[in-house]
Protein backbone atom coordinates (compact mmCIF):
# COMPACT_ATOMS: atom_id res chain seq x y z
CA UNK A 1 0.00 0.00 0.00
CA UNK A 2 2.90 2.10 0.66
CA UNK A 3 4.34 1.55 -2.32
CA UNK A 4 0.98 2.96 -3.65
CA UNK A 5 0.75 6.05 -2.56
CA UNK A 6 4.54 7.23 -2.65
CA UNK A 7 4.63 6.25 -6.09
CA UNK A 8 0.96 7.21 -7.10
CA UNK A 9 1.77 9.65 -9.69
CA UNK A 10 4.59 7.15 -11.75
CA UNK A 11 2.05 4.52 -11.56
CA UNK A 12 -0.97 6.46 -13.06
CA UNK A 13 2.25 7.88 -15.70
CA UNK A 14 2.67 4.17 -16.71
CA UNK A 15 -0.66 3.31 -16.87
CA UNK A 16 -1.94 5.75 -19.21
CA UNK A 17 1.02 5.70 -20.90
CA UNK A 18 0.90 2.03 -21.75
CA UNK A 19 -2.69 2.63 -22.56
CA UNK A 20 -1.99 5.23 -25.19
CA UNK A 21 0.88 3.35 -26.61
CA UNK A 22 -1.33 -0.15 -26.99
CA UNK A 23 -4.35 1.55 -28.19
CA UNK A 24 -2.57 3.94 -31.01
CA UNK A 25 -1.15 0.35 -31.89
CA UNK A 26 -4.70 -0.86 -32.66
CA UNK A 27 -5.51 2.50 -34.45
CA UNK A 28 -3.33 1.16 -36.88
CA UNK A 29 -3.35 -2.26 -37.21
CA UNK A 30 -7.09 -2.70 -36.90
CA UNK A 31 -9.22 -4.06 -39.78
CA UNK A 32 -12.27 -2.32 -38.52
CA UNK A 33 -12.46 1.32 -38.89
CA UNK A 34 -15.22 1.94 -36.28
CA UNK A 35 -12.69 -0.77 -33.77
CA UNK A 36 -9.74 1.95 -35.14
CA UNK A 37 -12.20 4.75 -33.90
CA UNK A 38 -13.05 3.37 -30.65
CA UNK A 39 -9.25 2.74 -30.20
CA UNK A 40 -8.42 6.54 -31.02
CA UNK A 41 -11.01 7.61 -27.99
CA UNK A 42 -8.99 5.56 -26.19
CA UNK A 43 -5.11 7.04 -26.96
CA UNK A 44 -7.48 10.73 -26.53
CA UNK A 45 -9.37 10.35 -23.14
CA UNK A 46 -5.75 8.59 -21.30
CA UNK A 47 -3.75 11.52 -23.62
CA UNK A 48 -5.72 13.65 -21.19
CA UNK A 49 -5.34 12.10 -17.94
CA UNK A 50 -1.28 12.48 -19.01
CA UNK A 51 -2.31 16.18 -19.32
CA UNK A 52 -4.52 16.10 -16.33
CA UNK A 53 -0.71 14.79 -14.03
CA UNK A 54 1.21 17.33 -15.88
CA UNK A 55 -1.14 20.61 -13.98
CA UNK A 56 -2.75 20.74 -17.45
CA UNK A 57 -6.51 20.70 -16.12
CA UNK A 58 -7.86 23.13 -18.77
CA UNK A 59 -6.06 21.27 -21.70
CA UNK A 60 -7.07 18.13 -20.50
CA UNK A 61 -11.21 18.78 -20.53
CA UNK A 62 -10.48 21.00 -23.96
CA UNK A 63 -9.06 17.92 -25.12
CA UNK A 64 -11.90 15.21 -24.16
CA UNK A 65 -13.89 18.60 -25.34
CA UNK A 66 -12.86 18.43 -28.96
CA UNK A 67 -11.26 15.56 -29.54
CA UNK A 68 -13.46 12.85 -27.50
CA UNK A 69 -16.36 14.44 -28.23
CA UNK A 70 -16.13 16.81 -31.74
CA UNK A 71 -13.91 14.56 -33.59
CA UNK A 72 -14.59 11.13 -32.40
CA UNK A 73 -18.09 12.06 -33.77
CA UNK A 74 -17.16 13.56 -37.13
CA UNK A 75 -14.88 10.10 -37.83
CA UNK A 76 -17.63 7.81 -36.56
CA UNK A 77 -20.33 10.04 -38.76
CA UNK A 78 -18.06 9.76 -41.70
CA UNK A 79 -17.10 5.57 -41.14
CA UNK A 80 -20.98 5.47 -41.30
CA UNK A 81 -21.47 7.44 -44.31
CA UNK A 82 -18.99 5.31 -46.51
CA UNK A 83 -19.98 1.95 -47.81
CA UNK A 84 -17.78 -0.33 -45.64
CA UNK A 85 -19.30 -3.41 -47.17
CA UNK A 86 -16.69 -2.36 -50.18
CA UNK A 87 -14.36 -1.14 -48.25
CA UNK A 88 -12.92 -5.42 -47.46
CA UNK A 89 -9.50 -4.81 -48.22
CA UNK A 90 -7.37 -8.11 -49.22
CA UNK A 91 -4.10 -6.15 -47.48
CA UNK A 92 -4.70 -3.13 -45.04
CA UNK A 93 -0.84 -2.07 -44.93
CA UNK A 94 0.99 -0.83 -48.50
CA UNK A 95 4.36 -3.06 -49.85
CA UNK A 96 6.62 -0.65 -48.15
CA UNK A 97 4.99 -1.33 -44.26
CA UNK A 98 8.76 -2.58 -43.34
CA UNK A 99 10.48 -0.32 -44.31
CA UNK A 100 8.30 2.44 -42.73
CA UNK A 101 8.23 0.19 -39.46
CA UNK A 102 11.92 0.57 -39.27
CA UNK A 103 12.21 4.23 -39.81
CA UNK A 104 9.42 4.69 -37.32
CA UNK A 105 11.31 2.37 -35.07
CA UNK A 106 14.67 4.46 -35.63
CA UNK A 107 13.58 7.92 -35.06
CA UNK A 108 12.41 6.37 -31.42
CA UNK A 109 15.69 5.52 -30.57
CA UNK A 110 17.27 8.29 -32.10
CA UNK A 111 15.05 10.76 -30.06
CA UNK A 112 15.35 8.36 -26.83
CA UNK A 113 18.99 8.66 -27.41
CA UNK A 114 18.89 12.73 -27.27
CA UNK A 115 16.22 12.73 -24.66
CA UNK A 116 18.20 10.51 -22.04
CA UNK A 117 21.19 12.14 -22.50
CA UNK A 118 20.37 15.65 -22.39
CA UNK A 119 18.66 17.61 -18.85
CA UNK A 120 16.23 20.14 -18.71
CA UNK A 121 16.94 21.52 -15.19
CA UNK A 122 14.79 21.61 -11.63
CA UNK A 123 11.04 20.36 -12.68
CA UNK A 124 8.59 22.92 -11.94
CA UNK A 125 10.81 25.57 -10.46
CA UNK A 126 7.62 27.65 -10.06
CA UNK A 127 4.09 26.15 -9.49
CA UNK A 128 2.33 29.05 -8.48
CA UNK A 129 2.99 30.33 -12.28
CA UNK A 130 0.63 28.24 -13.54
CA UNK A 131 -2.35 29.41 -11.68
CA UNK A 132 -1.38 32.95 -11.47
CA UNK A 133 -3.90 35.72 -13.05
CA UNK A 134 -2.08 39.07 -12.43
CA UNK A 135 -0.25 38.00 -8.93
CA UNK A 136 -3.22 36.38 -7.78
CA UNK A 137 -3.37 32.02 -7.64
CA UNK A 138 -7.32 31.61 -8.93
CA UNK A 139 -6.63 28.40 -10.97
CA UNK A 140 -5.12 26.81 -14.52
CA UNK A 141 -8.26 27.92 -16.55
CA UNK A 142 -8.22 31.33 -15.01
CA UNK A 143 -4.51 31.34 -15.78
CA UNK A 144 -4.57 30.34 -19.22
CA UNK A 145 -7.76 32.22 -20.12
CA UNK A 146 -5.73 35.22 -18.56
CA UNK A 147 -2.71 34.57 -20.87
CA UNK A 148 -4.90 33.69 -24.01
CA UNK A 149 -7.08 36.97 -23.98
CA UNK A 150 -4.24 39.23 -23.07
CA UNK A 151 -1.25 38.15 -24.56
CA UNK A 152 -2.37 36.04 -27.38
CA UNK A 153 -5.30 37.33 -27.99
CA UNK A 154 -4.71 38.26 -31.95
CA UNK A 155 -3.51 34.41 -32.60
CA UNK A 156 -6.92 33.60 -30.74
CA UNK A 157 -9.02 35.63 -33.37
CA UNK A 158 -6.96 34.35 -36.01
CA UNK A 159 -8.01 31.01 -35.37
CA UNK A 160 -11.10 31.63 -35.10
CA UNK A 161 -11.63 33.17 -38.39
CA UNK A 162 -9.27 29.64 -39.14
CA UNK A 163 -12.37 27.81 -37.70
CA UNK A 164 -14.90 29.58 -39.73
CA UNK A 165 -12.81 29.06 -42.93
CA UNK A 166 -12.16 25.24 -42.25
CA UNK A 167 -15.93 25.17 -41.26
CA UNK A 168 -16.76 26.65 -44.69
CA UNK A 169 -14.57 24.85 -46.72
CA UNK A 170 -16.10 21.09 -45.26
CA UNK A 171 -19.45 22.38 -45.77
CA UNK A 172 -18.03 23.14 -49.97
CA UNK A 173 -16.22 19.97 -50.01
CA UNK A 174 -19.03 17.47 -48.81
CA UNK A 175 -21.98 19.16 -50.24
CA UNK A 176 -23.21 17.31 -53.46
CA UNK A 177 -23.06 18.78 -57.03
CA UNK B 1 10.43 7.44 -8.27
CA UNK B 2 9.63 10.73 -10.28
CA UNK B 3 7.91 11.04 -13.60
CA UNK B 4 10.52 13.80 -15.49
CA UNK B 5 10.17 15.86 -18.80
CA UNK B 6 11.69 13.32 -20.62
CA UNK B 7 9.44 10.04 -19.95
CA UNK B 8 7.29 12.40 -21.75
CA UNK B 9 8.89 13.47 -24.48
CA UNK B 10 9.71 9.33 -24.83
CA UNK B 11 6.05 8.97 -25.16
CA UNK B 12 5.44 11.29 -27.40
CA UNK B 13 8.12 10.19 -29.84
CA UNK B 14 6.66 6.42 -29.81
CA UNK B 15 3.28 8.26 -30.56
CA UNK B 16 4.41 10.42 -33.26
CA UNK B 17 6.02 7.18 -34.71
CA UNK B 18 3.24 5.38 -34.51
CA UNK B 19 1.28 7.90 -36.39
CA UNK B 20 3.54 8.14 -38.53
CA UNK B 21 3.70 4.54 -39.83
CA UNK B 22 0.25 4.49 -40.22
CA UNK B 23 0.09 7.56 -42.48
CA UNK B 24 2.57 5.99 -44.50
CA UNK B 25 1.39 2.21 -44.56
CA UNK B 26 -2.64 2.48 -44.17
CA UNK B 27 -4.52 2.14 -47.35
CA UNK B 28 -7.92 3.51 -45.79
CA UNK B 29 -7.80 6.95 -46.02
CA UNK B 30 -9.85 7.12 -42.93
CA UNK B 31 -7.08 5.12 -40.94
CA UNK B 32 -4.67 7.88 -42.16
CA UNK B 33 -6.75 10.87 -41.02
CA UNK B 34 -6.99 9.11 -37.71
CA UNK B 35 -2.67 8.23 -37.59
CA UNK B 36 -2.31 12.49 -38.31
CA UNK B 37 -4.58 13.01 -35.04
CA UNK B 38 -2.55 10.46 -33.01
CA UNK B 39 0.87 12.80 -34.65
CA UNK B 40 -0.83 16.06 -33.53
CA UNK B 41 -1.87 15.25 -30.19
CA UNK B 42 1.72 13.64 -29.67
CA UNK B 43 3.00 17.21 -30.09
CA UNK B 44 0.62 18.16 -27.82
CA UNK B 45 1.96 15.94 -25.33
CA UNK B 46 5.13 17.70 -25.61
CA UNK B 47 3.78 20.87 -25.15
CA UNK B 48 2.25 20.27 -21.97
CA UNK B 49 5.07 18.70 -20.53
CA UNK B 50 7.54 21.33 -21.91
CA UNK B 51 4.89 23.56 -20.32
CA UNK B 52 5.26 22.15 -16.35
CA UNK B 53 9.15 21.45 -16.94
CA UNK B 54 9.59 25.44 -17.37
CA UNK B 55 6.27 26.21 -15.28
CA UNK B 56 5.49 28.42 -18.21
CA UNK B 57 1.59 28.64 -19.71
CA UNK B 58 2.49 29.41 -22.91
CA UNK B 59 2.79 25.54 -23.59
CA UNK B 60 -0.49 25.43 -22.75
CA UNK B 61 -1.85 28.50 -24.38
CA UNK B 62 0.15 26.62 -27.83
CA UNK B 63 -2.02 23.14 -27.29
CA UNK B 64 -5.34 24.89 -27.22
CA UNK B 65 -4.23 26.51 -30.79
CA UNK B 66 -3.41 22.84 -31.62
CA UNK B 67 -6.12 21.16 -30.84
CA UNK B 68 -8.28 24.18 -32.78
CA UNK B 69 -6.44 23.42 -35.85
CA UNK B 70 -6.93 19.65 -35.39
CA UNK B 71 -10.82 19.79 -35.22
CA UNK B 72 -10.13 22.07 -37.92
CA UNK B 73 -7.85 19.96 -40.06
CA UNK B 74 -10.16 16.94 -39.62
CA UNK B 75 -12.95 18.82 -40.54
CA UNK B 76 -11.45 19.64 -44.08
CA UNK B 77 -10.54 15.85 -44.51
CA UNK B 78 -13.06 14.28 -43.56
CA UNK B 79 -14.77 16.33 -46.21
CA UNK B 80 -12.25 15.71 -48.94
CA UNK B 81 -12.27 11.96 -47.59
CA UNK B 82 -16.54 12.01 -48.58
CA UNK B 83 -15.78 14.03 -51.77
CA UNK B 84 -13.60 11.37 -52.79
CA UNK B 85 -16.00 8.68 -51.79
CA UNK B 86 -18.25 10.17 -53.96
CA UNK B 87 -16.20 10.26 -56.94
CA UNK B 88 -14.53 6.43 -56.43
CA UNK B 89 -16.97 5.17 -54.29
CA UNK B 90 -14.31 3.58 -52.28
CA UNK B 91 -11.33 4.74 -49.30
CA UNK B 92 -8.74 3.27 -50.99
CA UNK B 93 -5.72 5.69 -51.25
CA UNK B 94 -3.70 3.08 -54.04
CA UNK B 95 -7.13 4.49 -56.42
CA UNK B 96 -6.43 7.69 -55.75
CA UNK B 97 -3.54 8.26 -58.11
CA UNK B 98 -5.12 10.62 -60.79
CA UNK B 99 -6.11 14.16 -60.06
CA UNK B 100 -8.79 14.83 -62.36
CA UNK B 101 -12.27 13.20 -61.90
Amino acid sequence: MDFITTNGAALLFYLFAFLAVGAAVMVITLRNPVYSAISLLVTFLSVAALFLLRNAEFVAVVQIFVYGGGVMVLFLFVIMLVNLHRLREIQIFGVQWPVAAAIGFLFVVIIGLVVVTSSFGPLNPSPERLVDVDGEALGNSEAVAWMLYREYFVPFEIVSLFLLVAMIGAVVLARKE
Amino acid sequence: MDIGTSHYLVLSAVLFAIGLVGIATRRNLIIVLMSIELVLNSVNINLIAFSYQFSDLTGQVMAVFTIAVAAGEAAVGLGILVAFYRLRSTTDLDRAMELEG
